[in-house]
């Protein structure tokens, strides 16, 4: 299943602490990326969702250029800007890595430099480089792993792929394209870096990796991610979304791996996540082990159609993560 | 004009009209309101089900804990309360009205429309053979229907729904679900028969019945809903049963004095042989 590959794409980019982001080698050997075909999911007006492999990339274009959301990988860039082409001939201005993962950021290099940065006055006497290649925006924790040590053996992260202004603050808004685009921070969720951008007039969120709808969410613990932290992101997304109706339409969630959404899958997510965390939190007060919740299944409701038994990210990785979280002073 | 020949011409073109209509129209015309009829499963579809009746439901192991772990409490919360009943549901309730698009040109049958009395909801049903949108592409309530007429059997295939339920009491139909449906008109009757196919939560297919009657005189009325806050709840709170802590869902077994086993459901409750497993099973005594 595809989501199987995604995932372990996602973990080996952890693993190898994005050592390998730019290193078409050793990417090539482990996975072929000869069959994979960018394709288009017209969203809104403006709105794309591009998928192919990787996390899903989100694509607005308007008379200003192009804001792309999330990068998947760098061996898919030719393939991913040849896409971008056919939608719209407008420079590239910006990207918007929704956090420092591989399959999100892997073809940040080729796709800055396809672009360029509106710039001028001061900036671009004292920076004069500072119209090269398209601006890329993340926020500081993402910048942080991504020029953290790499792992033994695994070359750095090339300084033309990481982001170029990044924020601290809750959230950065941009007007691009005719519409406000909001930036906000989702602490401590799938890392400690993630970002959900918020396309004000298309009505239409990008959510990175705090809302999938493939898998239970990678909880990247080494990185700062947390139970709480994706759930809390989760429902910061129901608040900003206004329906048509019930649970349908409105405001459409570009998920970091999946399908594209609604209201519904998003709340039915977040059930999923609430209900097993109520369930695993009521286990570590009644003082059950690791062990002993891992042997009471608590996600053996959602396990056919969520989890895994091998691959990445197994049920057993995911209660795991929970159960850690939660023992943990910051999770209670 | 002669008049004789004049009324051979007629003639002559009403039964070449007749042979062209009849050739275009092995397909049954199922245009108008239908009115429900409620001769089966009444307590389902009304009233609503009890709690803890999941019998003749053939839901695996994991949609029980579902079930189990399922509050009434739930559908008070706001996003919950206007929730639509997903199109494999939602013809249980009341009329319906179908309606065609046709090829101005051609009088070639585009869609089918369906709308549902129950929360209001409209689903379309491409006759026009295009395909099913890619996984990737949003799912629906109604999701993405196409049709073919198998003789006079209209066969309807439906993906891409978002997740749903089989009975209103906590049975979960999964999003990665499809469905098929059949649509028999008899005279003024009209049968229609949903066989739900899910991999994650059934054991086997599911199958459901409900017959309609033709109106001549009857309109499907509107349908309005409004959330609001009805309980003041902490943000994020999602009301559930931990896991063998549910209480409530014995109501059923104790009301009717049937066998918990039974009323937990199963593909094996399904079939009439189980009868015969019920008699051998503890029956709860009676509230
Ligand atoms: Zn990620």
């Amino acid at each position: 299943m595809q989501s199987l590959s995604v995932s372990s794409f996602c973990k080996r980019g952890v693993l190898l602490a994005l050592g390998i982001l730019l290193a078409s080698g050793s990417h090539a050997q482990q996975q072929d990326f000869s069959k994979v075909k960018i394709e288009a999911l017209k969203v809104r007006d403006n709105i794309y969702m591009l998928v192919g492999s990787g996390g899903n990339i989100t694509l607005q274009i308007g008379a200003d250029g192009v804001l792309i959301v999330d990068t998947q990988y760098a061996e898919l860039s030719d393939r991913i800007l040849a896409k971008i082409r056919e939608l719209s001939k407008g420079p590239i201005r910006y990207i918007i890595d929704t956090h420092h993962h591989a399959d999100h950021t892997g073809g940040n290099a080729k796709l800055r430099a396809a672009g360029m940065t509106v710039s001028g006055g001061n900036v671009g006497g004292d920076i004069a480089d500072a119209g090269a290649g398209a601006q890329i925006i993340a926020h500081e924790n993402a910048l942080l792993h991504m020029t953290a040590p790499p792992a033994a053996g695994q070359p750095a992260i090339p300084s033309a792929a990481l982001p170029t202004l990044t924020y601290f603050t809750p959230k950065k808004d941009l007007w691009f394209n005719g519409e406000g685009i909001r930036i906000m921070y989702e602490p401590n969720a799938h890392t400690d870096g993630d970002s959900i951008v918020y396309f004000r007039q298309s009505d239409v969120i990008s959510s990175g990796d705090v809302y999938v709808t493939n898998q239970y969410p990678f909880i990247d613990i080494a990185n700062g991610g947390s139970i709480q932290g994706i759930i809390a992101a989760a429902n910061n997304i129901i608040d900003l979304i206004i329906p048509v109706y019930g649970q349908d339409g409105g405001t459409l969630v570009i998920p970091g791996h999946g399908r594209l959404s609604d209201i519904g899958d998003v709340i039915n997510y977040r059930e999923m996540l609430t209900i097993i965390r109520d369930r695993i939190a009521d286990m570590i007060r009644k003082g059950m082990t690791l062990e002993q919740v891992k042997a009471a299944k608590p996600t053996q409701d959602y396990d056919p159609r969520w989890g895994a038994s091998s691959g990445f990210w197994t049920t057993t990785q995911f209660v795991e993560a929970v159960y850690k979280n939660l023992s943990t002073a910051q999770g209670k | 004009m002669n008049s004789l020949i004049r009324s051979v011409l007629l003639l002559a073109l009403a039964a070449g009209s007749c042979l062209l209509s009849s050739a275009a129209m092995s397909e049954k015309n199922l245009a108008g309101v239908w009115v429900g009829t409620y001769s089966e499963d009444w307590p389902d579809r009304f009233p609503g089900p009890e709690l803890g009746d999941y019998a003749g439901l053939p839901i695996n192991d994991a949609d029980r804990l579902r079930a189990l772990s399922w509050s009434a409490s739930l559908i008070a919360l706001p996003e919950y309360q206007c929730r639509v009943h997903p199109s494999d549901y939602a013809n249980s309730f009341a009329d319906i009205r179908l309606w065609e698009e046709r090829d101005p040109i051609t009088e070639k049958l585009i869609a089918l429309h369906l709308q549902h009395f129950a929360w209001q909801t409209r689903r379309t049903i491409w006759m026009d053979g295009r395909e099913h949108p890619p996984e990737y592409a949003q799912h629906t309530s109604m999701g993405f229907s196409t049709g073919q007429w198998d003789g006079q059997v209209l066969t309807i295939h439906t993906t891409h729904l978002k997740e749903g339920w089989l009975r209103r009491n906590g049975a979960a139909r999964s999003d990665k679900a499809t469905v098929t449906e059949h649509f028999i008109r008899h005279g003024d009757i009209l049968t229609w028969t949903v066989v739900v196919n899910d991999p994650i939560y059934l054991e086997e297919p599911f199958i459901r019945n409900r017959d309609y009657r033709y109106s001549v005189d009857n309109q499907v009325a509107n349908y309005a809903c409004d959330s609001v806050v009805e309980m003041v709840r902490a943000p994020g709170y999602i009301p559930h049963h931990l896991p063998g802590t549910n209480e409530d869902v014995k109501i059923f077994a104790e009301t009717h004095g049937i066998p918990y086993k039974a009323a937990m459901g199963g593909a094996a409750t399904m079939y009439p042989e189980y009868i015969k497993v019920i008699r051998s099973l503890p029956v709860p005594s009676p509230r």
